[in-house]
């Protein structure tokens, strides 16, 4: 069985799955990849299930050695490794994979054929790092497991994509009516502060409307509006339930450009209805599936 | 709720009960709004009739004051109470749990005696140790894992409120009744 050595953890690197379902009335969020479109692409192209347990790597990345030859793809931020990104490439073995420092981007993801062999909590390999659900980040002489759980051949191809480019397109939130425009005139920078949990912003403040909350249920990519009106996308760490006014939630389609933000993008919102939120996910979905009519 | 959505359906990510509605999380590739919908009220029709849950009691041990509940005697002093009264106030009480929420296995509790409420700290701490009974605002809870928070820490107790590995991973489940039993001295 083949394994490879974690050299290098870098700042933040995690395994990580599509995430963890079914937990949620007990106060445990999904968590998964940050940009989980970026990590099924990494698993179709070496010929894992999409679902497949990877590493996240968070602007800087790993530098691994695998015991044995492997096949691997790197996708979602370019981590200077030198090899070619979005698609699945030879590593010999004992060779080294080097990660640097993400060169625009937050994310990485390195997925080897067969997945990464990680121990199942709650039915997924995911780490939630503000709860320790799942385990913790990986450090220097952490040894992993590769799996055997390829389940097609791995794709020659390459992927190109430009679904990272663009505003924040976002549908209309439960408190939709107790705000105005203010969300869409204005360009937000990400603060410093943020993390899996949530994407902090910085700029102009958004007036709390006089509406009383009571706690309720949150979900994934929520833009929930404090005291101090700075807003806050809730990201795949998520607290399960909330007290503060959310006026718009992040389409499932552009939640992959969410985990690619880092401190000091600018972000812009813009609205979107249901509609048009679902053909744009169909859309993405046909993308990626366009992974598998590959050579 | 919970039990209209037993054997989670295909397409049901995740369900977040809270004190007045359910947050149902779809997969939008697999199911719409109005899909949901009509899947909830068939499974409800199903239910009617059904007795209700059996009501449970669970009792929380609980070591207040000192350095377990580092907050009492600021508590007894916002309250204009004693420290040992604080104590008696709050473990004569029943509470319920009205759901789990915010974090693993972190009960909402409706029922602490309005006399005990205090505002929370102007600045949460960085780390409340697990297992901390806590006090913030109108409500009371305990802190199933180390946390940041910013409830006045009154007591703490040893129960495991939350274990991944155990089967079911939280010790509670809405609609139980919690007690908290004083441990030794205050």
């Amino acid at each position: 069985m083949n394994s490879l050595l974690i050299v290098e953890p870098g700042f933040q690197t995690t395994v990580q799955d599509l995430g963890r379902f079914g937990y949620a009335h007990l106060g445990v969020s999904a968590s998964g990849a940050a940009d989980a479109l970026a990590l099924r692409a990494a698993n179709l192209l070496v010929g894992n299930s999409e679902n497949a347990p990877a590493l996240e790597m968070t602007l800087t990345g790993v530098t691994v050695r695998f015991e044995r030859a492997a096949v691997i793809a790197l996708t979602g931020s370019d981590f200077g490794a030198g090899s070619p990104l979005w698609k699945a490439v030879d590593v010999s073995a004992g060779a080294l994979v080097r990660c640097g420092a993400a060169l625009s981007g937050a994310r990485g993801y390195l997925a080897v054929r067969g997945g990464i062999d990680a121990a199942m909590v709650l039915g997924s390999a995911s780490v939630h790092l503000a709860s320790g659900v799942g385990g913790r980040a990986l450090k220097a002489g952490d040894v992993l497991r590769v799996g055997d759980g390829a389940v097609r051949r791995a794709r020659s191809g390459a992927l190109s994509s430009s679904l990272y480019e663009g505003p924040l397109r976002v549908t209309a939130g439960p408190q939709a009516a107790w705000f105005g425009q203010e969300l869409f005139d204005s360009v937000y920078q990400v603060g410093e502060a943020s993390n899996r949990m949530g994407i902090r912003l910085v700029g102009t403040a958004i007036p709390s409307p006089p509406g009383r909350m009571v706690t309720e249920g949150v979900a994934l990519g929520a833009i929930q509006i404090p005291p101090d009106g700075q807003p806050i996308i809730l990201f795949v760490e998520h607290q399960t339930t909330g007290g503060y006014p959310k006026p718009a939630n992040v389409i499932s389609a552009d939640l992959c450009r969410v985990g690619q933000l880092r401190p000091r993008d600018t972000v812009r919102f813009e609205p979107v209805t249901l509609a048009k939120a679902r053909e744009l996910r169909r859309a993405q979905e046909e993308w990626i599936y366009s992974i598998l009519s590959m050579e | 709720m919970m039990r209209v959505m037993e054997k989670r359906p295909p397409g049901i990510l995740n369900l977040h009960p809270a004190f007045t509605s359910v947050l149902v999380d779809l997969d939008p590739r697999r199911l719409t709004q109005e899909d949901v919908e009509v899947l909830i009220e068939e499974r409800l029709a199903r239910l009617e009739g059904l007795p209700p849950s059996e009501p449970r009691i669970i009792e929380i041990p609980v070591k207040y004051g000192g350095e377990s509940g580092p907050d009492l005697i600021e508590v007894a002093r916002i309250t204009g109470l004693t420290p040992a009264r604080v104590v008696e106030r709050h473990a004569a009480a029943e509470y319920r749990v009205y759901f789990l929420g915010f974090s693993p296995g972190f009960p909402y509790l409706g029922g602490m005696p309005q006399e005990l409420a205090v505002p929370r700290l102007a600045t949460p701490r960085k780390r409340v140790p697990r297992g901390s009974v806590a006090i913030g605002g109108e409500q009371t809870g305990i802190y199933p894992l180390d946390s940041p928070g910013g409830w006045r820490i009154i007591g703490r107790t040893d129960v495991t409120l939350f274990d991944a590995a155990a089967d079911p991973p939280a010790l509670l489940r809405s609609g139980d009744s919690v007690r908290f039993v004083p441990q030794g001295e205050v």
